[in-house]
């Protein structure tokens, strides 16, 4: 019999509790140490044990005990070390020996608040259910009432506008000698609109992604721009660019956004009288999906010497964004203003735009915005969308679901016959079970103009390790196992920029031709079919009652 | 398919001339309805030409509910043309088909066209919205020097029906409608040709795009901007709001319906202007399948296709005569004596426009605007 204070295991977690149970195999294992070099959370370790074995040689049992010292991969029991499953081990191990396995009745969330703080980390919501937008279907199709178009003969246009777009009762215009010319003495103020891919990549910023990726990312939307003639564009999410690229002519394909901690800004501020394009448009984050009421957040971990210097930060400190503008006061003020000062800092040749986070609230705002003719659109994240670094009660709990919001604000622009002026940018879920196009599709019929994706093309172009199961999202530690979100240049040299570039590409291109094969058949070619949502049926009779679609089964 | 006759001439016409022209296009079965409009009307309204015509179907309650509508509102009757209906199988006769000639309310006697048109249109939705529950009034047009006639049934039958043949009805433009229907539950306010303030226009194809463009108008603010119960008749209100609305030539509603890539703009002479318009009229683009024949009130006719011309369509006749037809054989039923080697069948680009009294065609093209 065993002392009782060895079975006294109070306080001490099993492994139950643990979201990912390591499995490793004995008799499989090299005892290399691979795994346990790179796990990035240090979840598993290298560990001797005592094993006691009673073996009976010959005819009559003559039991003896021996003991013998094995070597074993063995998984910490400490919740602040817990395997997130990333599977970084079972990529390194060369005998298939160690993978992690998702227990769904763990209890992790029970323990992650040591020290009194709530669980950060990085990623999206933790929900693998389908999603509105996956139960989406195109229904309406054209076959013998008309001839549907051929996605490969016929001409299409996958073009949206990015802009405040002139209602066509203010154009400046006048008949000379029966055509119509652009008034030159009229003052009527022709806000700038961009042509530009229904798809962009959503704001992620130097500082949250690692230098391969982002410059991956940008190198890839210069090439869809500049040899694949797909106006793709990107925002550079909250951080500021490198100031190499704001003085170059690439940067027309680059949404800067400025948000509450206007990290960056010095740099851009410095830049703009060397600029010698203006940037695609300019996105003022109110909010993001991901963490409603929140501010960014940038852990000390990746602020490092080049992050530092494009911010204008001390290095090794949290930047942490404040929840709102701190001018902010009244919404028809403060939003008003930043978007004139925006405005005017590129002489009212930039598209400038708010970006809040899917709300019940997301109506007022586009109310206040539809009166301000200098607001250039509207980008609605919803709650499906990711993030570098935020509470996970924020993540999991907080937010609106796009299709919703979006639907409902477009039908708002609708009884104001403001449909076409003021874009919707969709985003947050995009994507988020591989469904780029079709999912793109839908919000466009529902009312987008066009949509942004984040982790779609960090999952699809950097093999992102994250999905709705809490895998991996470390990425606000600095320790992204894929160099996607990491500053350490130990990490992120695992990344190859190039081979993200050329997978952006492949994406991009990959979604155009679906997008037709969506549109095709449903007869539209020349123009997006904002807002044609006829064409969509649901199997869920609330969800059609409330998206205004029909219901189809 | 639906089939379109469209004659535009010097001298009045029979409304029978382009119903044996939609005849000769028949194929299959094809008897979902006629509608036609006539324009510019010669017989019993040659000499009612500034008097608006109102016209429509009412059962005998309907009928008293108009009367009364009109007398409170001050308009006068003028005169009435009533079809001398002939029993024909299949077709339910209706209690009252009818055209009227009104005279303006005092008050509106010298007001400007524009309100006057206002007027009109108002009286027509009125008249509409009292009658559509239960079907008691239809009022398809209500416009000076203009009747519109629609009716169930096979399109032949139908005129045959109204007694057309024998008729002293006749106009210099006529639209006829030979409607298969396809999408919808078969509604005389689904019937082509379409008809606002003195523009109309007749479809056939589907318009994808129907939803979109059908928001986007109701939200202009204008109430004849409404009805749609056919994915067609936004087409006619495209044409009115490019035109009455915002004072477009006419040729920009090729610009609007189909507008033109990038590139291809560039190249025009008002580039800045399509541009403009491109991105403005957004929603009002559509994809087809559809070609378009449709009218103005000072009386030009014209002929355009979707950007992929996934819809057939002819032009052909003579000085002073000339018909547009979705097919050629209607063009040979209309005009018989022609060169054929000048029919036209305008391509993508293309806008066929005929001035007033059929006097001369134009082909327009976008892309050198
Ligand atoms: S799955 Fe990832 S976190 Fe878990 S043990 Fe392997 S490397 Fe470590
Ligand atoms: S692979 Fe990197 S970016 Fe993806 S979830 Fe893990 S830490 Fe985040």
């Amino acid at each position: 019999m065993e002392p009782a204070s060895r079975l006294d295991h109070n306080h001490k977690l099993s492994l139950r509790e643990f979201p990912y149970i390591v499995r490793w195999r004995d008799d499989r294992c090299k005892r290399c140490g691979r795994c346990t070099a790179v796990c990035p959370v240090k979840a598993i370790e290298a560990t001797v044990k005592v094993m006691r074995t009673i073996r009976s040689e010959g005819p009559v049992p003559t039991p003896a005990a021996s003991r013998t010292v094995v070597q074993m991969v063995e998984q910490v029991k400490d919740m602040e070390r817990h395997c997130v499953g990333c599977g970084s081990c079972t990529l390194v191990c060369p005998n298939e020996a160690i993978e992690p396995e998702l227990n769904p009745q763990n209890k992790m969330l029970h323990y992650k608040n040591k020290g009194g703080d709530g669980y950060k980390r990085g990623g999206r919501r933790n929900d693998p259910t389908v999603s509105t937008l996956d139960k989406l279907k195109f229904t309406r199709i054209s076959m013998l009432t008309d001839p549907a178009l051929d996605a490969g003969r016929h001409e299409f246009r996958i073009r949206t506008l990015l802009g405040r777009v002139t209602a066509p009762e203010q154009m400046p215009l006048k008949v000379v000698d029966g055509k119509l010319q652009m008034d030159k003495k009229s003052d009527v103020f022709i806000p700038p609109v961009r042509e530009i891919y229904p798809i962009m990549i959503g704001s992620m910023s130097v500082g949250a992604l690692s230098p391969p990726m982002w410059e991956g990312l940008a190198m890839g939307v210069a090439y869809l721009n500049e040899v694949e003639g797909m106006p793709v564009v990107m925002c550079s999410g909250e951080g500021g660019m490198p100031s190499r690229l704001l003085r170059s002519r690439y940067l027309k394909y680059f949404i800067i956004q400025i948000a509450s901690g206007y990290f960056g800004w010095d740099e851009i501020v410095r830049s703009l009288p060397h600029m010698v394009e203006d940037p695609a448009a300019i996105e003022i984050k109110y909010g993001q999906g991901a963490k409603p009421g929140d501010g960014g957040l940038l852990m000390a971990a990746k602020v490092l010497k080049l992050i530092s210097k494009i911010r204008g930060v001390p290095q090794f400190v949290d930047l942490a964004s404040p929840p709102t503008h701190q001018t902010k006061y009244s919404i028809e003020e403060a939003v008003a203003k930043m978007i004139q000062s925006m405005s005017m800092a590129w002489g009212f040749r930039v598209p400038v735009y708010p970006k809040i986070s899917g709300s019940k609230t997301a109506k007022a705002v586009l109310n206040n915005l539809a009166r301000n003719p200098y607001a250039a659109g509207l980008c609605i994240d919803g709650e499906d969308g990711g993030t570098g670094a935020a509470y996970n009660v924020s993540m999991d709990k907080m937010g609106h679901p796009i299709a919703s919001n979006l639907r409902e604000c477009y039908l708002d622009l609708v009884k104001q016959g403001k449909q076409n002026e003021l874009p919707l940018i969709a985003a947050g879920g995009v994507g988020k079970k591989g469904n780029l196009a079709a999912n793109a599709a839908a919000l466009i019929m529902l009312g987008a103009s066009g949509v942004a994706i984040g982790k779609y093309i960090m999952q699809a172009a950097a093999d992102c390790f994250g999905d709705e199961h809490n895998r991996c999202n470390l990425c606000n530690v600095g320790k992204c196992p894929r160099g996607i979100t990491t500053q350490d240049p130990k990490l992120y040299r695992r990344l190859d920029s190039d081979r993200v570039a050329e997978r952006v590409v492949e994406v991009f291109k990959a979604a155009d031709t679906e997008l037709k094969k969506i549109f095709a058949p449903m007869g539209r070619s020349t123009e997006l079919p904002i807002g044609m949502s006829d064409g969509l049926s649901v199997e869920d009779k609330a969800i059609a009652e409330r998206l205004g679609i029909s219901y189809a089964c | 398919m639906c089939r379109l006759a469209a004659i535009t001439s010097k001298e009045y016409i029979s409304p029978m001339e382009p119903v044996l022209a939609l005849e000769t296009m028949k194929e299959g079965h094809d008897g979902s309805g006629l509608g036609l409009t006539l324009k510019d009307l010669g017989g019993e309204f040659e000499k009612l030409k500034k008097y608006p015509v109102l016209s429509g179907i009412c059962s005998r309650d309907g009928r008293k509910v108009l009367d009364d509508y009109m007398k409170r509102h001050g308009f006068k009757l003028k005169h009435e043309w009533k079809p001398k209906t002939r029993p024909v199988d299949a077709i339910i006769s209706r209690d009252h088909y009818f055209a009227r000639a009104y005279d303006y309310p005092e008050a509106f006697r010298k007001k400007p066209m524009q309100e006057k048109e206002d007027l009109l249109m108002h009286t027509r939705l009125a008249l509409r919205k009292l009658g559509e529950s239960d079907e008691s009034i239809f009022a398809f047009s209500f416009y000076p020097d203009v009747i519109t006639i629609k009716e169930v049934g096979d399109p032949l039958q139908v005129a045959e029906f109204f007694g057309l043949d024998k008729d002293s009805l006749k106009a210099k433009i006529i639209f006829a409608q030979g409607r298969q229907n396809t999408n919808y539950a078969i509604y005389l306010y689904a019937c082509h040709p379409f008809f606002i303030q003195g523009f109309c226009s007749m479809t056939n194809g589907e318009n994808t795009a129907f939803v979109p463009i059908r928001e986007y108008l109701s939200g202009r603010g204008f109430p004849g901007y409404t009805g749609y119960n056919s994915d067609s008749e936004v087409f006619t209100h495209i044409l009115h709001y490019t035109v009455r609305q915002l004072g477009f030539p006419l040729h920009y509603y090729k610009d609007v319906i189909t507008p033109l890539k990038a590139t291809e703009i560039e190249k025009r002479s008002d580039a800045d202007a399509v541009r403009l318009i491109k991105q403005s009229m957004r929603q009002l683009c559509i994809d087809g399948p559809n070609m378009v024949i449709g009218f103005t009130p000072d009386g030009r006719v014209f002929m355009v296709h979707d950007a992929k011309k996934l819809r057939p369509g002819a032009v052909g006749g003579v000085k002073g005569r000339y018909a547009l037809m979705s097919e050629e054989c209607g063009v040979d039923s209309a005009v018989p004596k022609r060169d054929r080697t000048k029919d036209f069948f305008p391509m993508k680009y293309d806008m066929v426009i005929i001035s007033p009294d059929a006097q001369e065609v134009k082909v327009w093209n976008q892309l050198h605007g």
